[in-house]
């Protein structure tokens, strides 16, 4: 089958089964290896994008199910001003250890971020315990969240 | 500062291994990092305007300063610490500095694996030496151009300065540096502590802007122009073999180009048996895999069980150990004669790394050599395995080191190396191997349970004369199996007058090894434990008692050094408030531990309510000598040994029944965003030499988490994971 998709603001197009995870689609047909295979059935966040903004797991969603909804990966995180925002608190704090788990995290922090703009720790905690990091970043990642809060408040205020 | 990992693309390296052993053969070889810097290779090929000055720094005419990255990075930061140390002594700006993987050649770089703790305790200091070195290069080369005596010459951030008032950058010398005589190592002057830079200074890590954008950079990103890709199963028993496989059936499905039935060698540690899927996609693949139907042969693991395993653990804890690994005093007579004696036994399970990062690596088979793309903490263990495996000649296989998604240990074992070897070399085309997490799960090299039948003697003053252990381990032909043997330093040997260490062996063929902070993981909890519960049998506040017994010793203590231990106690004590009243519900539990050449001491406070168990705050002092090179780094491996410290305790245990019976994570889970503590750290800088942080954290915070336990709920913790039914 064909798909057209809309990947970080660009159309691309794959011939793919139907069934095949939007994960393998960006990683092995489109070659955009940013989002990372963890454990193939949605329990490590390691391969989260956005569909229309929203989170999902692409190791568990067939191509067929995208339809036309946009598709931002890592590598279009820096299209949103926010996107950016959370790029630099990662690098400033040095968030990664390994750094393999950190596309996921930073995907769904962006998310948190755009549903609270000031999360609370408790928002912080369910927003973010679906995405493992095994060398257990917690503290900075909670950090890096709440640099980029702290930046969106003083802009607003 | 950027960095860039040469290894993504298939294209060598400017410094090839043929092109060094020449430029080795005319300088009459004998080039050994420890007395002169090897020389590097002139890297004329790269279309670049820079200068090899020797085989770690190269630095170009725009003064852009490139500096190899001898060891393989798994997450541990040394891609940037030890760059960071090469950096500081030549005395340039980190902002100048690109650093980029080295290629495998450890007669050149010396170690180049990542594992024990040993990348900064062995480098460290050789790599302050290089950076030294190379600066007295460039002074030379300035004051030959000036014609004035190197003595009115000094460095300052890239550049050469002349009491005149000339001044020279790096990038203008280069050419002219690269000519001069390398100065030998040991008599190189190095920087006063004042005068470093970048050493303890808090460094972001050198691949963070490819991490944030997403760019191609771990092992499984590695892409090879007409690549397949392949899976590889093997039997959910450990070792069985393929008698049958649908292999023609396979054949015909959507992709799928080549499915072969591999025999191996019968070794953990060589090739495993297995049938490998290549198809034109992972996913093509993984998707024929569900219809893969195999026969399997028996192996040596058929009919083995956690149940059997604790059957005869049972039977063997009556018995005398069959090996005695340490005998202090007279410990029957110490019994015989003792106040009072205490038994407890101890149980942990086995447990699986499950580092983010499935086991994957690529693969070309070129006119009978063989290139490598691999994410490996043990390049040149790769390197012999796959030779032994193939039959061919290491110098035949050139392994490319990439960015590990975590290692843990797991990476020191190379069987998917081998295992694409030998599919590469049988299709003929580039190919990428990807394990699932089922395969990662079931095909571990787990750390290996143990089983502790332990005693303690009390005098009639309360004073711990006494300690017996039987470590029931798992073994073959009358060895331990690898990462299941016990050393026989651990504390308190050596401060107790009767001390017993001994070891039995369970039959078991697992593949078995060493999981960060290897034996100390769980040794740490048994003994430290132990401690615990003499300390509350005759009343004594538990930090007392190790401090009394550390106060005295009575043996051999090996390379352990007490007043090091005392002192991170006593600091965690200060930091924590040990001692002080805790809210009702609420425990502090202490404990300590010397590994991988670190001393950590760490308190742990919970709460435990209704069984619920609360974990509040970590403290943790740790004693790793005299510098802390990169603080981020630092504090992110002590903050990440503890949770994933934790994380052992509350979770992980493999179920054995034949093989490994769990899937996924939510069999062997580890904590969340939503139930981290934090995590208090100290450095206590000391005269010391320099050592790693990759491990020493880890091993107290279990025996620190269940002696707090005990403290809340009077439950002592004997057996892990620890479970909601021991809490009440």
């Amino acid at each position: 089958m064909s798909y057209q998709l809309k990947i970080n603001g660009q159309l691309m197009q794959a011939d793919v089964a139907a069934d095949t995870p939007l994960l393998w689609v960006l990683r092995d047909t489109l070659k955009l290896k940013g989002t990372k295979f963890g454990c193939g059935m949605a329990q490590c966040g390691a391969c989260t994008v956005h569909l229309d903004g929203k989170p999902v797991r692409s190791c568990v969603t067939p191509i067929s199910a995208v339809k036309d909804r946009a598709i931002t990966t890592i590598e279009g995180i820096a299209n949103s001003e926010l996107g950016q925002q959370v790029q630099q608190a990662w690098k400033i704090l040095d968030v990664p250890q390994c750094g393999y788990c950190q596309a996921g995290q930073m995907m769904s922090a962006l998310a948190l971020l755009r549903q609270f703009p000031q999360p609370t720790d408790a928002q912080i905690a369910s927003g973010m315990k679906g995405n493992l990091c095994r060398c257990a970043t917690y503290h900075r990642i909670k950090q890096a969240i709440q640099q980029v809060a702290q930046h969106t408040d003083k802009e607003a205020s | 500062m950027t960095s860039q990992n040469s290894a993504i693309k298939p294209q060598t390296s400017g410094y090839s291994r043929r092109a060094f052993l020449r430029a080795s053969a005319i300088l009459g070889g004998g080039l050994f990092v420890g007395l002169y810097l090897p020389k590097g290779v002139a890297a004329a090929t790269d279309g670049t305007d820079s200068w090899t000055l020797n085989a770690y720094i190269r630095i170009g005419s725009d003064d852009s300063i490139r500096i190899m990255a001898v060891a393989p990075e798994i997450g541990q930061g040394i891609k940037t610490s030890l760059p960071m140390v090469i950096a500081d002594e030549l005395d340039v700006a980190w902002e100048q500095v690109q650093v980029e993987q080295a290629p495998v050649m450890p007669e050149i770089y010396g170690r180049q694996s990542a594992g024990g703790s040993r990348s900064t305790p062995i480098h460290f200091e050789e790599h302050r030496r290089i950076g030294a070195a190379t600066r007295q290069m460039l002074l030379q080369a300035a004051a030959a151009q000036w014609q004035v005596p190197v003595a009115e010459c000094r460095s300052q951030q890239g550049k050469i300065l002349h009491v005149s008032g000339r001044s020279l950058r790096y990038g203008e010398l280069a050419a002219a540096a690269a000519k001069q005589a390398a100065p030998e190592l040991t008599s190189v002057a190095l920087k006063t502590d004042a005068q470093l830079q970048i050493v303890g200074k808090f460094t972001a890590g050198v691949d963070n802007d490819a991490i944030v954008s997403g760019q191609p950079l771990f092992g499984i990103d590695v892409e090879l122009p007409g690549m397949l890709y392949a899976v590889y199963q093997k039997c959910p028993v450990f070792g069985g073999t393929v008698k049958h496989a649908n292999v023609a059936q396979l054949e015909k499905l959507p992709g799928v180009r080549k499915v072969l039935v591999v025999s191996g060698n019968g070794d953990f540690y060589g090739l495993d048996a297995g049938v490998a899927i290549v198809a034109d996609s992972w996913w093509q693949a993984q998707k024929a895999r569900q219809q893969l139907q195999v026969t399997w042969l028996d192996s040596k693991a058929t009919g083995q069980s956690n149940a059997e395993f604790d059957r005869l653990a049972h039977a063997l804890k009556s018995q005398m150990p069959t090996q005695i690994l340490r005998n202090d005093g007279d410990i029957e007579h110490c019994f015989a004669g003792a106040a009072k004696v205490l038994q407890a036994d101890y149980y942990y399970p086995f447990v699986a790394h499950g580092q983010l990062e499935p086991m994957n690596c690529s693969a070309q088979w070129q006119d009978g050599k063989l290139s490598l793309w691999a994410p490996t903490q043990n390049p040149v263990g790769g390197q012999k395995q796959v030779a032994q495996v193939l039959g061919i000649k290491e110098q035949d296989i050139t392994i490319h080191v990439m960015r590990s998604g975590g290692g843990f240990g797991r990476r020191l074992f190379n069987d998917y190396m081998a295992e694409v070897a030998w599919i590469a070399r049988e299709v003929g085309a580039p190919v990428k191997l990807l394990w699932s997490r089922e395969d990662d799960f079931q095909h571990d090299f787990y750390r290996p349970a143990g089983y502790h039948s332990c005693k303690l003697a009390l005098d009639a003053e309360g004073k711990l004369i006494g300690l017996q252990d039987h470590f029931i381990t798992f073994g073959a032909q009358g060895r331990p199996l690898l990462a299941a043997q016990m050393n026989s330093d651990i504390f308190p040997a050596g401060f107790i007058p009767n001390l017993q260490y001994g070891s039995s062996l369970i039959p078991a063929h697992i593949p078995t090894g060493w999981l960060r902070a290897p034996g100390s993981n769980a040794l740490a909890w048994v003994f430290q434990s132990l401690l615990d519960e003499a300390a509350h049998a005759i009343g004594q506040d538990p930090l007392a008692l190790q401090l009394a017994l550390l106060a005295q010793p009575v043996g051999d203590l090996g390379s352990f050094n007490p007043q090091r231990m005392t002192a991170v106690l006593q600091a965690v004590a200060e930091r924590s408030g040990w001692g002080r009243k805790v809210a009702a519900g609420h425990g502090l539990g202490i404990a300590c531990y010397y590994s991988h050449a670190g001393y950590f001491a760490e308190v742990v406070e919970v709460s435990v309510n209704q069984g619920k168990l609360q974990i509040h705050k970590v403290w943790a002092v740790g004693d790793v000598g005299k510098y802390i090179v990169n603080p981020s780094g630092a504090m992110h491996q002590v903050q990440g040994s503890i949770l994933d410290g934790l994380s052992q305790a509350l979770y992980q245990q493999v179920p054995i029944d034949g093989g490994a019976k769990l899937v996924n994570y939510h069999q062997h889970k580890m904590l969340t965003m939503a139930e981290v503590p934090e995590v208090d750290v100290e450095f206590l800088k000391t005269d010391y030499p320099t050592t790693g942080l990759g491990e020493p954290a880890l091993p107290p915070v279990i025996p620190a988490l269940c002696n707090a336990i005990f403290a809340a709920t009077g439950k002592r913790i004997r057996q892990l994971p620890i479970t909601a039914d021991m809490l009440t």
